[in-house]
């Protein structure tokens, strides 16, 4: 393949930039942020409506467009960079693919073509409240199912579910039994089924909302049960396409501090010239540099190798190289766009001097967001250690 | 993933595959892996008999033109063929300078007589050339050199010093800048000199380095002369040549560098594994660091060479920094890696007051890729004031 975005990723890339410069400005997120919603109806509508992108990537088979992962790249990118507020990251990088990777042809059919048409929000929870601090994927998990002759209970809780608060669909990850079966299981369920509570959680970063989950003996019927592929191995597949995504939101977040620092230091004077003329201030815009680019190599390939494996899979053959491929690129993107994107937020701060640190300036939203996305699937400490494990260290007796 | 090659780019790996097995062998066994930086000056008449091997099958210059002798292969061509290379352990190529650096240039600014008279012998490997651009006060500031030369009786009269000349002991010749008007600004007045290297009025001293080899040297020119005709491009012309040079690297060998460092990377790994190292929290962060930033490193390049454009994007304007501060982090981790043990050299040998591990010269070797070719610093000026287009900094 070539190594580069096409002419029709790239237009895609226009497209969004040309949306988004409208209807994702400082007044709009500002505005999305105090909502309890966290995001502007209306706009998700026209979203969904008028760009189709909550469909770009299910199949058409599902009424979605049926483009690949590598095409969902420069759009998130655009959001990040836009720090846009809508249930996108929740119901495409979580919810859609949760179905696509671990649902049955039914369950598919049941739930993608409302999501591809705009009309049903998603989401994915795994993470329990009590989970270890530095627990990932299943091992965070503490919601338990209890199996019953007619389907599941769920009991526990479920929290940091990103937009958890108003997904019209709710996939969830739970121990089936209790959890030393070692048996996970994927559910899907409706965001108002009985016996489910559901609370808004305040975060530092208002430009993406978490909430917390309650099961309390939640009934659930068989079919809730995502069957496609088995819980442990789906969950961890899923989360490592989510953290692609969230890669390259990184990647145009962090891009976005990178421009704002630049143009900043182009025209504020101090000591009689622009401050950009300082190298102590060029050095710091270099390094932003070089950390945007490198982030962005390590996304864009995670996105293809995301693409290549969903493909794969549509066509039946997902195979355990593909998955540790993607594991690798995943992590190392997750890890490297973390750091590149909060580096790149706080240098911002920094060349922008005290207006970077007052409400008034969009800085502040890129620094807690980069920290919120650094915590979100995993932490940068936690992705290299996986990649330690991957690469054999300490295997050996 | 990895580029998909067509047919015609697979057999061109395999003809480079089979000839460097069948070649790469017997006497030329020794110098697998060797004499790249850090080790330029190893075992260096059997690298030239090698170079001349290399240049008898064709595959010297492979890039360059075909009028010029060359095979005119396209950029990912090359880039094959320097990662065969790399993986069959080619040594340094000890006709480097001549083949990446004066080879274009002379193709670009050169006469039609100076390319006749000396791309042949690049070509063919007979011949070796080094670099005088640095001076002692000119480093990073190089539009500051010193050494002039004066036209007398049809010949150039040389009188200065440069410094950090790799290879000058074995160099047949030496492409100088030379200050050729006094009166003329900094930039202005430079002259870009092809000068012989044996003969009376050049004095090679090597510098003895960090690593306790001597592959850099100062050469002083007391009096030293080249034909008239021997220049460049117009006199005082020689500081637009001399940039000229610097932009020929396609960056045809950036996939073969990080192959290296791969292998490297592969020590560490193993030295890791085998004394408990990667049983450490912190170092399993750091190796895993450093696997992911020599990914990003080959990704970055892959990425580099699907550019259509020859202009270079501001993905490969970053390419130095970021090698060379990978380079220089992976060094120090190497030694914590290897904890005690860091400190045991090998027995002496032929070269040196000492002998290195690979991994001990690559972790002092290191401290000099942040400074050769444009140092960090100011690297960060180019990407700053080219890449963002910040203002200069007043001078």
């Amino acid at each position: 393949m070539e190594f580069r975005f096409t002419e029709d990723q790239n237009e895609l890339r226009s497209q969004a930039r040309r949306f988004l410069a409208a209807e994702s400005t400082a007044a709009h997120v500002d505005k999305a942020m105090k909502t309890e919603l966290g995001y502007d109806p209306d706009v998700w509508a026209r979203v969904a409506g008028e760009l189709g992108w909550p469909g770009l990537v299910i199949p058409e088979a599902y009424e979605g467009i049926g483009l690949g992962q590598l095409d969902l790249h420069p759009l998130l990118e655009e959001m990040g960079r836009h720090v846009f507020c809508a249930p996108f990251f929740s119901t495409v990088c979580l919810g859609a693919n949760a179905l696509l990777v671990a649902g049955t042809t039914a369950q598919k059919q049941a739930h993608l073509p409302a999501i591809a048409a705009g009309e049903l929000t998603a989401t994915l929870g795994y993470r329990g409240p009590s989970a270890p601090a530095l627990a990932e994927g299943a091992s965070a998990v503490t919601l338990v199912a209890e199996e019953r002759a007619a389907g599941f209970t769920l009991t526990g809780d479920v929290s940091y579910v990103v937009d958890g608060h108003s997904a019209g669909l709710l996939i969830v990850a739970a121990w089936v039994g209790d959890e030393s079966s070692g048996e996970l299981g994927l559910f899907a369920l409706p965001g108002d089924t009985a016996g489910l509570t559901r609370t808004y959680l305040p975060t530092m970063d208002q430009t993406r909302r978490l909430a917390s989950l309650r099961f309390d003996g939640v009934q659930l019927d068989k079919d809730a049960r995502l069957t496609g592929m088995e819980g442990g191995r789906a969950l961890s597949v899923i989360l490592d396409l989510a953290a692609v995504g969230l890669a390259a939101e990184q990647v145009g977040a962090a891009e976005a501090c990178l421009d704002m620092a630049v143009e900043y230091a182009k025209v504020r004077q101090q000591f009689g010239r622009p401050i950009g003329s300082f190298q102590s201030i060029k050095h710091i815009c270099a390094d932003m540099l070089l950390k945007v680019e490198c982030a962005r190599s390590a996304a864009f390939y995670a996105s293809a190798v995301a693409a290549q494996l969903m493909a794969d899979m549509e066509g039946g053959k997902l195979t355990e190289q593909k998955g540790r491929e993607l594991a690798e690129a995943a992590s190392s993107a997750k890890a490297y766009c973390s750091d590149a994107f909060f580096h790149c937020a706080g240098q911002s701060i920094q060349v922008h001097g005290g207006i970077g640190f007052t409400w008034e300036h969009a800085a502040h939203l890129y620094f807690k967001r980069a920290q919120s996305s650094r915590a979100l699937l995993g932490s940068a400490q936690h992705h290299r250690e996986r990649v330690a494990t991957l690469l054999g260290l300490g295997d050996e007796a | 993933m990895d580029l998909e090659l067509t047919q015609e780019q697979l057999s061109f790996r395999a003809e480079v595959r089979a000839w460097l097995a069948e070649n790469l062998t017997g006497r030329f066994e020794s110098l697998k892996g060797r004499g790249g930086p850090g080790d330029e000056h190893y075992a260096v008449d059997l690298r030239m008999d090698w170079n001349r091997v290399m240049g008898a099958a064709g595959w010297n210059c492979i890039g360059w033109p075909k009028q010029h002798g060359g095979r005119a292969v396209p950029l990912m061509e090359e880039v094959i063929f320097n990662e065969e290379y790399v993986r069959a352990g080619g040594p340094g190529r000890i006709g480097h300078i001549g083949e990446t650096l004066l080879g274009p240039t002379l193709i670009h600014f050169g006469s039609a007589a100076q390319q006749q008279k000396y791309l042949p012998g690049i070509v063919d490997g007979s011949e070796i050339w080094c670099q005088g651009y640095s001076e002692p006060n000119a480093g990073s500031d190089l539009a500051n050199i010193q050494t002039t030369a004066e036209l007398k009786d049809g010949k150039w009269v040389i009188h200065g010093q440069k410094i950090w000349t790799s290879l000058a002991p074995w160099a047949d010749y030496c492409f100088v800048l030379c200050r050729t008007d006094k009166s003329a600004q900094k930039h202005k007045g430079i002259s870009y000199l092809l000068v012989p290297m044996r003969q009376p009025g050049i004095t090679i001293v090597p510098i003895e380095q960090i690593t306790g080899g001597s592959e850099f040297a100062e050469v002083f020119f007391d009096g030293a002369t080249t034909d008239e005709d021997n220049v460049v491009g117009a006199v005082n012309d020689g500081w637009r040549v001399a940039m000229g040079t610097l932009a020929f690297e396609r960056g045809a060998s950036t996939l073969a560098q990080q192959q290296q460092f791969q292998k490297e990377f592969d020590l560490v790994v193993a030295a890791a594994k085998r004394n408990g190292a990667s049983k450490d929290p912190v170092l399993r962060q750091r190796i895993a660091d450093a696997w992911i930033g020599l990914k990003i490193m080959r990704l970055n390049a892959l990425r580099t060479l699907s550019v259509d454009s020859t202009e270079l994007g501001r993905e490969a304007s970053f390419a130095k920094l970021y090698w060379s501060n990978w380079h220089r982090d992976f060094g120090e981790l190497a030694m914590e890696v290897l904890g005690a043990e860091s400190e045991l050299a090998l027995p002496p040998a032929e070269h040196g007051p000492y002998e290195l591990t690979t991994l001990q010269k690559s972790f002092l070797f290191a401290r000099s890729d942040t400074i050769y070719a444009g140092t960090n610093q100011i690297q960060r000026n180019i990407i700053g004031e080219r890449a963002l287009g910040l203002p200069r900094e007043p001078r």
